[in-house]
């Protein structure tokens, strides 16, 4: 029979555990006898090299961080710079008293409030024999007088270090972005033997996408030190590995002339190869100046910066949502042809007001009384609504949004920069998901337009045109062409393979949609027939004017000056060139712009005509027209001096959006 | 009403000064070491007396908190274990969730000091295994064994995770004592350390990519001379260099030039070690085994099973502090942030291991009369 568990031995207890105490203190000796061992080998076996090795320890390590990979642009033209520049920095553990020291320090050399504030905070962070910067870019003055005072400040010394600088400012802040100190969130992130030594770390754009190309990688110094811990000199150094220089395939030319063609103006533009997904322009204006960060912005400035009303830190071409309205009704027009509901002859009648059978709400046109009997190549040229309207209902949103799908809109295009906005592609799905509600076919209707639910960015539009023009090979957007070590070795290309097949099944609708863009440029009722005058290669465009608010009064009919009207539109062009082997596709916006064609077709020609003057005016592979006109006179001509020799203008609006009808109940 | 309450308090502090309760040979043994770790301290910190009155005020309040453990009974405090237990494991879980601190999250801000609840565990933690094992049948079977398997690895689970290697061993250990002195049988012990050792390639893959780099660069220092390889080599040239008597106190030139880093913290008895060569260290470690030998003895003349597995696993605990730190510096074991006890300067380890021998003190003046 077993004992019964339950009772409890108190004496057998107190025996066991006195057996365990014993046993316990036993090991615990043995182990400390073992640790005692370990000592004896140290202080006694090997006491003489430990002696010897402690009279010539005269050496102390420091790392050397590297220098931060250069960035150009595809030519060569520098982005950004190191430029040599000298900093503050403190040795915590040699300061007696921190708060006392850096009143003192004060006096010598001003210090202001962000630099303490930063400076305190890294303090924390930091071990305390590890330097923490105080002040970065310190002038001449302020060095000559801290020399001067050195010996009061034990542990403060004058470092050199290298600092970014962007030589082009705002051109590229919205490309390149900008580095900035590391600070305590950064230092949870980042390797810390990566970064020893390292005072910056990139922010934002292509600073921080390609952080760990650009950044390096550390080497160490071993340097004598005295008694009192200063340097003697340096013994051996471990050369540091620079970080990567960097080539965007963004030409200068073309993104200083796209920028200065916005005059100003809020908006963006994107130029794309699409033989290759290649940006070769990407601005958003306004910019700002990215070589304030580089160093701590001061409060004042990033105030100013943030309650611009025209928000300049804001990357309209990567975050800003807009509809795209008629500029994807070329897009919209290939699904017909894609997918088997229209052929290029098929003709629909337009009358001025489009009706969903059995319903009364109206869909306006684009010109009042209608164009009439209209097909493919006709509806995009003169961008009839009616055309698309039915086509979308005809289509069903289900296959609409798929077949859009294609073309990136409602996600993120996968440029090689952070923060991308996805936009919107209108569903039923993506309607389910936010509106709880059910699909309504008025929706099909409007986004057959380009508007409504839906909305791009400036990026996902240049995408999508580029996609078009490339005969519907997608290719992600990059901005990073190549990589190269050091400045002398050659720059290895990166590659970017396209990211799926072609996305267009028959070659001949291509050429019936193409055809039709090529229309809006030198078709006699074209919406941009101006904009192709000049230019010695075929152009193929398309307009788009997407409205920013509801109409809620009568204003809209009876207001029409261009002032009024660019306070309520967005001015929307696309293009590419040459049509008849499409090198470049370009998308531009104005935020405020009356007319698409009028406000931002100039800003579209304009960068064509740079980027025609950068190739000296020859395009390989393609087709020279006889120019036979003059060259269109002032290209970057202001929306506000639009001539009124469209015609379209005067009868009715070009391309008339009838957004409004879902939400007003419509207007006849 | 105010006047009684006065009163009470005032016969309770004179009690705890006019008959305190403690074991005359244990609190010698602990002043001489906080003594030896005051004159450590003033050599290591480069004569500067700022911190070294800070560290003697540490050891006076760890001090009167000990007076004041020691007037609690050990059935007082056994009826509070639970309770201490869940608060304490409870302030962890609240550090994962809102806590502060630098790449590991330790730190609870309290506004006007800032507290680390891993700390507390070194103290509950012993307490809730002994309160578990406390009115059981001894030795444990393996359902008891599980059940204590379980209290221990949720607290140690929550301490790695912060991450805080060498708190969580501690805690593991404090733990892991209870159950072993609780009369474990060999075979079982055997079966779970064959176990654990099974499971250290599992425990590397779960390990944070710096705890890896410290083992590996324990293997081979040179491979990171900037980081803890440097320390690694520094140490052990402080160490070795200091010979069998040592360069003299305040002779440590390791440490004098700035060669040794946490000189003062992690790393003061390699300056120890350099300036009192292998003899200090011998004396050093006797004394440390002298603390835990009294701890065991008090624990032998305990009253009950709760008092006796509770100052056993505090005084063994103490030996892993001795051995993880000490072979720490002498570049046996991978650097982690464990303290030498009473002589590294910090606050919170000096004051919460002077309180736990308050408990060893209660339990001691409440121990069996018949021996």
């Amino acid at each position: 029979m077993k004992p019964r568990r339950s009772i409890k031995d108190p004496r057998g207890e107190s025996l066991l555990f006195r057996r365990r105490a014993l046993a316990g203190f036993v090991l615990i000796v043995l182990c400390l006898c073992l640790l005692l061992s370990r000592f004896v080998f140290l202080q006694v076996m090997h006491h003489d090299e430990f002696v010897t090795r402690s009279q010539a320890n005269r050496v102390k390590p420091r790392a050397i961080p590297p220098a931060r990979g250069l960035i150009y642009d595809r030519n060569g033209v520098l982005l950004a710079d190191n430029v040599p520049a000298f900093r503050l920095e403190v040795v915590p553990e040699q300061v007696k008293d921190m708060p006392a020291m850096l009143a003192e320090l004060g006096k010598v050399v001003p210090l202001d409030p962000d630099d303490l504030d930063a400076f305190r905070k890294q303090l924390r962070q930091s071990r305390r024999f590890e330097n923490v910067p105080l002040k970065m870019r310190l002038t001449e003055d302020e060095i000559d007088r801290f020399a001067v005072n050195r010996w009061r400040f034990p542990g403060v010394d004058v470092v050199p270090y290298l600092t970014r600088r962007y030589p082009l400012g705002g051109l590229f802040a919205h490309v390149v972005g900008y580095v900035g100190r590391i600070d305590a969130d950064d230092l949870d992130r980042l390797d810390p033997v990566r970064y020893k030594g390292t005072s910056h770390v990139g922010r934002s754009g292509i600073e921080r996408s390609y952080e760990n190309l650009l950044h390096g990688t550390p080497g160490y110094e071993l340097l004598e030190v005295n008694a009192d811990g200063r340097t003697q000199r340096v013994l051996e150094t471990h050369a540091p590995t620079p970080g990567r220089n960097l080539y965007l395939s963004i030409d200068v030319r073309l993104q200083k002339a796209a920028e200065s063609a916005f005059a100003g103006r809020p908006g963006a533009a994107v130029a794309i190869d699409p033989r290759n997904g290649q940006v070769l322009a990407m601005v958003s204006v306004p910019t700002f100046d990215p070589n304030l960060f580089v160093n701590g912005i001061s409060q004042a400035d990033y105030s100013a910066l943030t309650t611009d009303p025209d928000k300049p830190l804001y990357n309209r071409a990567l975050r800003g949502v807009y509809p795209p309205g008629s500029t994807v009704k070329p897009l919209v027009g290939l699904a017909g042809l894609e997918t088997g509901l229209r052929t290029p002859q098929d003709t629909v009648v337009s009358t001025g007001v489009f009706y969903i059978p059995g319903q009364q709400r109206g869909y306006r046109d684009d010109q009042r009384g209608g164009v009439g009997r209209v097909d493919l190549v006709g509806a995009i040229e003169q961008s009839v609504n009616t055309y698309f309207y039915k086509l979308a209902l005809d289509m069903g949103i289900d296959r609409f949004s798929e077949y859009m799908g294609k073309f990136g809109f409602g996600r993120p295009t996968g440029i090689d920069l952070i923060g991308e906005s996805s936009g919107v592609l209108p569903s039923r799905e993506w309607k389910a998901a936010n509106f709880r509600q059910p699909w309504y076919p008025g929706e099909t209707v409007i986004a057959g337009i380009g508007q409504g639910f839906w909305a791009v960015t400036p990026l996902q539009l240049g995408h999508a045109i580029a996609t078009f023009a490339g005969h519907g090979v997608p290719y992600a957007p990059r901005l990073a062409m190549a990589t190269q070590d050091g400045v002398n070795t050659q720059p290895q290309p990166l590659a970017n393979p396209p990211s799926g097949p072609s996305v267009i099944r028959k070659p001949a609708d291509w050429d019936a949609v193409n055809q039709g863009m090529q229309r809006v440029i030198y078709g006699a009722k074209g919406t941009g027939r101006r904009l192709g005058v000049g230019f010695p290669y075929l152009m193929a465009g398309k307009s788009g004017t997407a409205e920013r608010f509801s109409r809620t009064s009568e204003a809209y009919d009876t207001n029409r000056s261009t002032a009024y009207l660019a306070s309520r539109h967005r001015a929307w062009f696309v293009a590419y060139a040459p049509a008849d082997n499409p090198q470049i596709a370009v998308a531009a916006i104005l935020e405020s712009g009356a007319w698409g064609a009028e406000a931002a077709g100039p800003i579209v020609r304009t960068i064509l005509d740079t980027w025609l003057a950068a190739h000296d005016g020859v395009i390989p592979g393609a087709e020279r027209l006889p120019v036979t006109a003059a060259p269109l006179a002032p290209v970057a001509a202001p929306a506000a001096t639009a001539p009124p020799d469209t015609g379209l203008e005067d009868d009715g609006p070009v391309e008339d959006l009838p957004a409004q009808a879902t939400t007003t109940g419509g207007t006849p | 009403m105010i006047e009684a309450l006065y009163a009470r308090a005032h016969r309770f502090l004179r009690r705890i000064l006019t008959r305190p309760r403690i074991d005359l040979p244990l609190a010698f043994g602990l002043f001489l070491l906080a003594s030896i770790g005051l004159v450590t301290l003033y050599s290591a910190g480069d004569g500067n007396l700022a911190l070294v009155g800070g560290q003697a005020g540490r050891f006076v309040l760890g001090g009167a908190l000990l007076l004041l453990v020691s007037r609690i009974p050990p059935p007082v405090l056994r009826s509070w274990t639970p309770w201490l237990y869940a608060g304490s494991t409870g302030l962890l879980v609240v550090v994962a969730v809102l806590g502060e601190g630098r790449g590991s999250i330790r730190w609870l801000d309290l506004g006007i000091m800032r507290f680390q609840p891993s700390e507390l565990l070194k103290l509950t933690m012993p307490m809730m295994v002994a309160w578990y094992l406390h009115p059981r049948q001894l030795p444990p079977g393996w359902k008891d064994i599980v059940m204590v398997g379980l209290l221990i690895a949720i607290p140690a689970g929550l301490i790695a995770e912060q991450p805080d290697l060498g708190t969580a061993v501690l805690v593991t250990a404090a733990g892991a004592f209870a159950l072993f002195l609780s009369g474990m049988a060999w075979w079982r012990i055997g079966l779970l350390v064959g176990a654990v050792a099974g499971m250290i390639p599992v425990g590397w893959h779960f390990m944070h990519q710096y705890q890896r780099e410290r083992v590996l660069t324990l293997l081979n220092p040179e491979s990171d001379p900037l980081g803890n390889g440097w320390h690694i080599i520094q140490s052990q040239i402080a160490v070795g260099s200091g010979g069998v008597f040592g360069k003299g106190w305040q002779h440590s030139t390791q440490s004098r030039l700035d060669f040794l880093p946490e000189h003062t913290t992690d790393f003061i008895f390699a300056v120890f070690s350099e300036e009192f060569g292998l003899v200090g260290v011998a004396a050093l470690v006797a004394l440390y085994a002298f603390i835990i030998g009294r701890c065991l003895w008090i624990a032998m003349e305990a009253r009950d099973t709760y008092s006796r597995l509770l100052a056993g696993a505090i005084g063994m605990s103490f030996f892993v502090y001795v051995f993880v730190n000490g072979g720490m510096v002498a570049g046996m074991l991978p650097v982690v942030g464990v303290p030498m006890p009473l002589i590294s300067y910090g606050g919170t380890s000096a004051v919460s291991l002077l309180t736990g021998f308050g408990v060893l003190m209660s339990i001691h003046a409440n121990r069996k009369m018949h021996i």
